[in-house]
């Protein structure tokens, strides 16, 4: 009996594994649905509203996708995952993307088999601390309780951070956000700390935001980006260059707004038309149709509407652009031209 | 199956393989046998082709590796900078520690709520189903979060000990009970003459059932009946206490204090072992209170009677006449609920408690992704060390069953 339970472990692993398979994109047009990894719930990028409608900033990514591949916004199965799941979920095959802000590391890219296909948001880890407890520096934190979402690369962070600081510390591994959240405001820890995008968008969710505050150290680089299945390379092109057609829009002032009008004819500006397909064979070079990249920018608008409707300093998270500005207002985002 | 390649002299054919029932039973066993080894072949092939095919290889190196991680309970020296093996040791110490005080808090509440049930009082008997069908039919998981929500939420945070007007004050100046778990003293053993005091401690222990044997003994022999109570309460605590005075008191009490952002010093016992320890305990001591009653209830009661008909007293009746035979139908079951105890403190992941499922399988197989291999590793710790307790329990239960010839 025993042996059968140590063989049946290893059929999962054996089946799991057997699912995933070579040509996603052509699975994704059979289905006609886009299975898109997002986080449990995270308030401006991944979160179901009212009606149950997902919405936020690494939906968008998704709905893009789905829109270039199917044409159509809607064609997307949200599937929930945790920092624990999400990659056992992408390397099975289960979701075809994986849109939940993960940083990009070397070891996740070559260890792991997975190819990231950009990055949409350069975050940083911060630490969120109750504005009673009187600390201004993250150096001050010498003894405290730490409250982290485990699986996470701020986990190793955050180890490294103290260690070479000389201070100690006490971690409460959590599972997700809204755990930590309440252990949080129990006080059952002095300090959360994630992705600093992560921690204004939990802060807004809090009941007073102003109770509490974002400490100024920022003690990592976390380029956040949506990633796929290492080894389908079609594929990955086809989530890259959605991702590459939201941002250069934005460079080339292709808006929700305008896009109808810039891509009924061609006009003055041919990387414009080359984007929106009025010239060139750009979406039949990637196996889609030739508006693929208006669908896209029509799903949800350009990065830039996508950033201030979700995360911008207008809603509740309040983001400013900062490093996620385009290159050409000194910001990071550098799409590979359209040709 | 050597009796299908070696068959009897003389008049064996090929059909009575089939036909004939001394060997039909070993046909079909052959038959599934050989279908499951292509089963297990099968799965093992699928397992190899599309580890390959992905470019994924099996390999335990990544145990050498340092972890990287933090944990917060640790039985023996840790830091980030440690391997992943010291990891995943860490983590089955912690499973080990709160599967053992687990398994002692449930066998306490067992016996008491199972001996209780069948008392000839209404409320204390009612009380005790009330007990055991609540418990019991509610999941261990469900328990786990509802007993740790309510610490997180209900416990005073320690920055409410702070200050003057402080809303929160420690028990006894010793005790404190935060929502970060509970805080007490802790020993501090005092070079060698700590130690002897230990030494002393634990020689009196040896020396009262060693006492206890000795008195059973003329008992037996002479049928002169020695004092065993408070002998054995002298032995506990006098030799112990002379010896710390006289050592000049080798062993002091470390309190826990406010400073900065938490209690420092004592003993922590953090929430989430809390959550854990008495979840498991009050779930699993329900199952094992109905084991002790079933086992009672199979004593007939005639040797109830009998006992009492020879003068003894109620108390006596239960513990020289009932309970040890008794005793013969609870072991076996209770050694499948001590393993239920060890396994569902797998559990533990649900209050971030450091156990092996939680270093092992969670955060060491989530940075390096070595799932297959870690989950392998998982279940080999597991199956050992349910053949183990089940190995020692079963020589326990050799030990009380009835001896027959």
């Amino acid at each position: 009996m025993k042996k059968t339970a140590f063989y049946g472990a290893l059929t999962v692993a054996g089946f799991a594994a057997s699912m995933a398979s070579a040509a996603t994109l052509d699975d994704v047009k059979e289905r006609g649905v886009l299975n898109c990894g997002v986080t449990t719930g995270l308030v401006g990028f991944a979160s179901p509203d009212a009606n149950g409608v997902w919405d936020g900033f690494d939906v968008g990514v998704c709905r893009a996708v789905a829109a270039a591949v199917l044409g159509d916004s809607d064609a997307v199965e949200f599937v929930p995952t945790t920092g624990k799941t999400r990659f056992t979920a992408l390397a099975s095959g289960e979701i075809d993307m994986l849109a939940r802000n993960t940083t990009w590391t070397f070891s996740r890219d070559v260890d792991l088999k997975f190819e990231f296909v950009g990055i949409n948001y350069y975050d940083g880890q911060g630490f969120l601390v109750p504005r009673d407890l009187g600390v201004s520096s993250a150096k001050e934190l010498d003894g405290a309780t730490v409250c982290i979402q485990t699986g996470t690369t701020t986990e190793l962070n955050l180890a490294d951070y103290f260690r070479s600081n000389n201070i100690s510390y006490e971690p409460v591994p959590i599972e997700t956000n809204a755990e930590g959240q309440q252990q949080y405001l129990a006080g059952a820890c002095d300090v959360y700390t994630t992705d600093a995008s992560g921690l204004a968008a939990t802060r807004a969710a809090f009941e007073n935001p102003a109770d509490h505050v974002v400490l100024p150290e920022i003690v990592s680089k976390e380029p956040l980006g949506p990633l796929v299945r290492h080894g389908d390379n079609d594929w990955a092109d086809v989530v890259r260059w959605s991702l590459n057609a939201l941002i250069a829009a934005e460079e080339l002032g292709v808006t929700s707004a305008n896009i109808e009008e810039l891509a009924a004819a061609p006009t003055g500006n041919p990387e414009v038309n080359r984007l929106l397909g009025t010239e060139g064979e750009l979406g039949a070079m990637l196996g889609l149709e030739a508006d693929w990249a208006k669908n896209a920018i029509a799903a949800g608008g350009n990065y830039g509407e996508l950033f201030e409707k979700n995360i911008g300093e207008n809603t509740p998270i309040g983001l400013a652009r900062g490093l996620n500005a385009q290159w050409t207002d000194g910001g990071l985002l550098y799409s590979p031209p359209f040709r | 199956m050597t009796s299908v390649t070696d068959p009897p002299q003389g008049s064996f054919r090929l059909s009575m393989l089939l036909n004939d029932t001394r060997y039909r039973s070993y046909t079909f066993q052959f038959i599934a046998l050989v279908l499951l080894i292509a089963f297990m072949a099968y799965l093992g092939i699928n397992l190899v082709r599309n580890l390959a095919a992905q470019g994924l290889n099996i390999s335990f190196s990544f145990l050498g590796d340092p972890a990287g991680y933090d944990i917060n309970q640790r039985p023996i020296e840790y830091d980030s900078q440690s391997t992943h093996l010291r990891a995943a040791v860490v983590g089955i110490l912690n499973t080990l520690i709160v599967a053992f005080l687990a398994c002692v808090t449930a066998t306490i509440f067992g016996v008491t709520a199972g001996v209780l049930r069948l008392s000839s009082n209404w409320v204390v008997r009612k009380l005790m189903s009330f007990y055991v069908e609540i418990f019991r039919n509610i999941p261990v998981l469900i328990w786990i979060i509802i007993i740790f929500s309510i610490m997180t939420v209900a416990m005073p945070a320690p920055r409410a000990f702070r200050g003057d007007n402080a809303t929160s004050s420690m028990l006894f100046e010793s005790f404190a009970f935060t929502n970060r778990g509970v805080y007490s003293p802790a020993p501090v053993i005092d070079g060698a003459a700590g130690w002897i005091v230990v030494g002393v401690f634990i020689a009196s222990i040896i020396g009262i059932f060693a006492y206890r044997k000795f008195a059973t003994k003329k008992l037996y022999d002479t049928g002169q009946l020695l004092p065993t109570f408070w002998p054995s309460v002298a032995m506990f605590f006098v030799p112990t206490i002379l010896v710390y005075f006289i050592l000049g008191r080798p062993i002091t009490l470390d309190y826990p204090s406010l400073q900065g952002f938490n209690f420092q010093g004592g003993l922590h016992l953090r929430g989430s072992l809390i959550a854990l320890w008495f979840a498991l305990a009050i779930y699993t001591g329900a199952f094992i209170a109905e084991n002790v009653r079933a086992g009672i209830q199979a004593i007939s009661k005639g040797q109830t009677e009998a006992a009492a008909s020879l003068g003894l007293r109620p108390g006596r009746i239960m513990n020289l006449v009932v309970l040890p035979q008794a005793l013969r139908v609870i072991i076996p079951p209770l050694i499948s609920q001590y393993l239920n105890i060890t396994k569902n403190s797998s559990l533990a992941i649900a209050v971030g408690y450091m156990d092996v499922t939680s270093t092992l399988g969670g955060i060491t197989l989530n940075q390096t992704g070595r799932a297959i291999e870690a989950i392998l590793l998982l279940m080999l710790f597991y199956l050992t060390i349910s053949l183990l307790i089940s190995g020692v329990m079963n020589v326990y239960n050799n030990s009380v069953k009835l001896q027959e010839r």
